[in-house]
């Protein structure tokens, strides 16, 4: 048996972003010894890549905000199929989160009367954003981070999970390398949180890290968890697109915030041709007073800009696909022509959006302030996650929570911008301290050494001497197929094909080969990660193909309407006893009758 | 198709050699497309840190041609590419493997630094008041991505190699942006010149240059911290009242 070294923790976070950095702080402080594994260096999560802000009804520049307006944007965004509960406690609880980091070191941008400012977000009724420039994300996690360190928690960084163990039904801990000396480690644990993000790299055009490969949902479905919601994908409307290089980097929705324009070919500002009737009542009509908006007039109403990200981004493709699209293939955002309207624009800019400056001056040598950029749709954001109970974020696995981009439930079938950073620090924390009170309340587990074994032996099969294939081949190509036939408009027949393919793909994995030897080698790291990129594309494409609609982000060219009994249910995915997946639905429980109230209520 | 000619360090703490390779490259590539194209096509085993390839985490710091950069915003038309790129790990840390370096010292001296210690709230909610032009300079400051390029640089690490003594300049630009919080109440001068030594830069400014945030560091940060440490512990008149008043 290959040796490895054992750590004991209570409990264990698995991912150093926002929610895992979060929940680690709230299960230390509830006094149970954590140990938090991350998969790069300590602060260098992809949480440091959100821009815009945090979604918090705090009202500090618009007075008629509140929790219910907050609740009823995310239900409307993520068209009703959201987990409402856990949208509810989002709503309520964002708030103290946010005034939370204040606390903790956090400096965000300052209204004049000195409180934390807001700013404008797409499906967002009021500026709800509370922000750092365009950097939030950064202040973020740097705030955490150093509050963290000195709160008693140990810290794991480079170190990779590659199975959860289990002791009968309950999580046991976990299995995994570290990556400088190629090291097992056995992580023994009462209770385990995921926080692992998304899976982004499942597709070739994307905002995401290469740490983006799903590993908690396929973690969490091969030790017998449910993953729900997985065919909601988000397409970011706004990702780079020139040069080739650069294709797929985030241009972020603040851009339209402070009033950028998104125009054609032509000219014009096709946003204004196609607003959904759910918006219609909210949105502006002319382009004056959708500036107005962006400018704080409250009686104005907001730009179709800032209309939720699947319409926004479905937009873009028409134009495109109907030729009226920008040189490079996507379409124009412009921010440069606020000048027209406001004398300091160039500063205005410079200030606002600091990161997009130097990133298209250094990247693709334009100038914001001066001429448009050209940007396009590019994969953001899973909606889709593991399966969890809405107080408390535990699993379908007793002992094993998830919060963040890894769970499901808060965005339903889109996510409105902001809505990510305020759900990481509201279940980030309850699932800290549910994992906490779970560890105190449950007896120790045992680590059965041959599971350790078994998942050991099997992680060190790429340097078999009989493998041949490159894995990071194999890793392109699924991302190539993904990104055709179940990317942003889907199909049936190519769905099809694409699940066949992952079939293809699978057994290309088992031949993926590592060079050389296990010390910080990412040949050895990319070929482990194709199991749970595999995993998780397929729970796309299946559940994709059991929604028969277009709903949020899935659209479906085949089935191009929303089907009023298709929202009544999740997809739902689940490891079948013979290993194959298998796909069902599950019905969405009634809302309670107040938070149904509240939703009329607001129109 | 163009290609260009790539001088990677490959090799073990400290023990290697530059290896040569040659890519095809295309228009508005930087330096990180090429590192990842050589490791997905030609040296798979290739050690690099990288996360978000846009500037914004700091994970993929090297020398590049000898210059310390961010490789995902060091675009290859800004280098001259009649020869080869040379990229290789940053020199003021040890090294594990290829381009990646052990920085985990960082994350020590972080630790040691007294943490944020904030006034009791302004409103009976909880809340803080700061005024804009108040927070201006401290968010300078947290625009810091720690990419460690000004600890590489900053030649009391890298050629006299005092990181027992010397924190360097991202950690004074961390104590910066605490003095200089507006609700911070701790009083981190006596640490900062008897533990960290901040009298052993002498504002060179090499960390200023190389920073890919463009934070000032010396003229914002260090020299202000300086002053203060100056102002508290050497200036002839304040240690005069002092005696005076301890009488």
């Amino acid at each position: 048996m290959p040796e490895h070294d054992l750590f004991e923790h209570d409990v264990i976070v698995i991912g150093a972003g926002g929610a895992g950095l979060r929940a680690a702080i709230e299960a230390s402080a509830a006094g149970v010894s954590v140990g938090l594994i991350c998969k790069s260096l300590l602060g260098k999560a992809h949480t440091v890549m959100a821009e815009g802000g945090m979604a918090a009804a705090i009202a500090n520049v618009d007075e008629r905000d509140n929790w219910k307006v907050h609740f009823s944007d995310t239900m409307r965004g993520g068209q009703y199929v959201n987990n409402w509960k856990m949208a509810e406690l989002h709503a309520k609880e964002a708030p103290d989160r946010v005034r939370e980091l204040e606390a903790w070191g956090a400096v965000f941008d300052r209204t004049p009367d000195g409180k934390i400012l807001q700013r404008n977000f797409g499906g967002h009724k009021y500026p709800r954003l509370a922000h750092v420039g365009d950097r939030t994300g950064l202040e973020m996690i740097r705030t955490l981070q150093d509050y963290g360190i000195h709160q008693g928690i140990e810290v794991h960084m480079e170190v990779t999970v590659v199975a959860l163990l289990k002791d009968g039904d309950r999580v046991a801990g976990a299995l995994a390398y570290e990556r400088e000396k190629g090291r097992f480690r056995v992580f023994k644990a009462k209770a385990v949180v995921l926080a692992t993000g998304g899976v982004g790299r499942a597709f070739k055009i994307s905002s995401n890290s290469w740490e983006y490969t799903g590993d908690g949902h396929s973690l969490a479905y091969h030790a017998g968890a449910e993953l729900q919601d997985m065919e909601f994908v988000q397409f970011h409307p706004t990702g780079m697109v020139f040069p080739p290089s650069v294709r797929g980097i985030l241009v972020t929705e603040g851009v339209r915030g402070e009033g950028g324009i998104l125009k054609n070919n032509r000219g014009e500002r096709f946003m204004f041709d196609d607003i959904p009737d759910l918006y219609k009542e909210q949105t502006a009509d002319n382009p004056e007073e959708g500036w107005r908006y962006t400018q704080g007039d409250k009686s104005a109403r907001r730009p179709p800009e800032l209309l939720t990200r699947d319409h926004v981004a479905r937009c873009i493709v028409r134009e495109i696909r109907e030729g009226r699209g920008s040189p490079n293939g996507g379409v124009f955002l412009d921010i440069a022509w606020i000048k027209e309207k406001r004398g300091d624009a160039e500063a205005h800019i410079k200030k606002k959006l600091p990161s997009m400056y130097h990133q298209f001056k250094q990247l693709a040598d334009i100038d914001i302030t001066k001429e448009p950029m050209e940007v396009g749709p590019t994969t953001h954001y899973m909606m889709g996650g593991i399966r969890v109970d809405a107080e408390t974020q535990m699993s379908t696995i007793p002992g094993l929570f998830a919060a963040g981009e890894c769970a499901v439930g808060l965005h339903g079938a889109n996510r409105l911008g902001g809505n990510s950073l305020s759900d990481l620090l509201v279940f980030g924390k309850r699932a800290g301290e549910f994992a906490a009170k779970f560890a105190s309340e449950n007896g120790g587990v045992s680590i059965d050494e041959a599971q350790v074994d078994e998942q050991t032996r099997k992680a060190l099969l790429p340097f078999d001497e009989s493998r041949t294939e490159n894995p990071y081949e194999i890793q392109a190509d699924l991302q190539e197929m993904m990104q055709d036939k179940v990317g942003i408009v889907r199909k049936e027949e190519e769905m099809l094909e694409a699940v066949a393919g992952i079939g293809e793909l699978w057994k290309r994995s088992a031949k993926a080969k590592a060079p050389g030897n296990v010390e910080y080698n990412p040949g050895w790291h990319t070929a482990l990660d194709l199991e749970n990129l595999l995993t998780v594309s397929e729970a796309i494409a299946r559940s994709a193909i059991e929604r028969k609609e277009s709903r949020g982000a899935q659209f479906r060219e085949d089935y191009p309407e929303k089907n009023p009994e298709l929202a009544k249910f999740n997809v739902v995915v689940k490891k079948a006893e013979d290993g194959s997946m298998e796909v069902s639905r599950s019905t969405i429980p009634d809302i309670a009758p107040e938070l149904s109230e509240i939703i009329k209520e607001m129109g | 198709m163009k290609t260009a000619r790539f001088k990677l360090w490959r090799g073990e703490r400290g023990e290697g050699e530059f290896v040569e390779y040659e890519t095809k490259i295309t228009e508005g590539m930087v330096v990180l497309d090429a590192v990842l194209q050589i490791q997905a096509e030609q040296a798979n085993d290739l050690a690099c840190r990288w996360n978000c390839k846009a500037g914004k985490c700091g994970s993929c710091s090297a020398e590049v041609n000898g210059m310390p950069k961010l490789m995902c915003m060091t675009r290859l038309n800004s280098l001259p590419m009649d020869k080869p790129v040379t990229v290789e790990p940053m020199r003021a840390f040890p090294s594990i493997r290829d381009l990646a370096t052990d920085v985990s010292w960082n994350y020590g001296v972080k630790e040691k630094i007294r943490p944020f210690a904030p006034r009791e709230p302004d409103a009976e909610d909880g809340t803080w008041r700061m005024s804009q032009k108040d927070v201006d300079r401290v968010q300078e400051f947290r625009k810091c991505i720690e990419c460690f390029l000004c600890q590489d640089v900053c030649h009391v690490l890298r050629d006299h190699h005092m990181h027992e003594d010397f924190i360097g300049p991202r950690f004074l630009v961390y104590a910066a942006a605490l003095e200089m919080h507006p609700l911070d109440t701790d009083d981190r001068l006596k640490d900062l010149k008897d533990d960290s030594n901040i009298g052993l830069c002498n504002i060179t400014k090499c960390c200023t240059k190389v920073c890919p945030e463009h934070i000032t560091i010396t003229d914002n940060a260090i020299i202000p911290l300086k002053e203060r440490v100056v102002d508290e512990f050497y200036d002839p008149v304040k240690r005069f009242l002092k005696l005076f008043r301890r009488k």
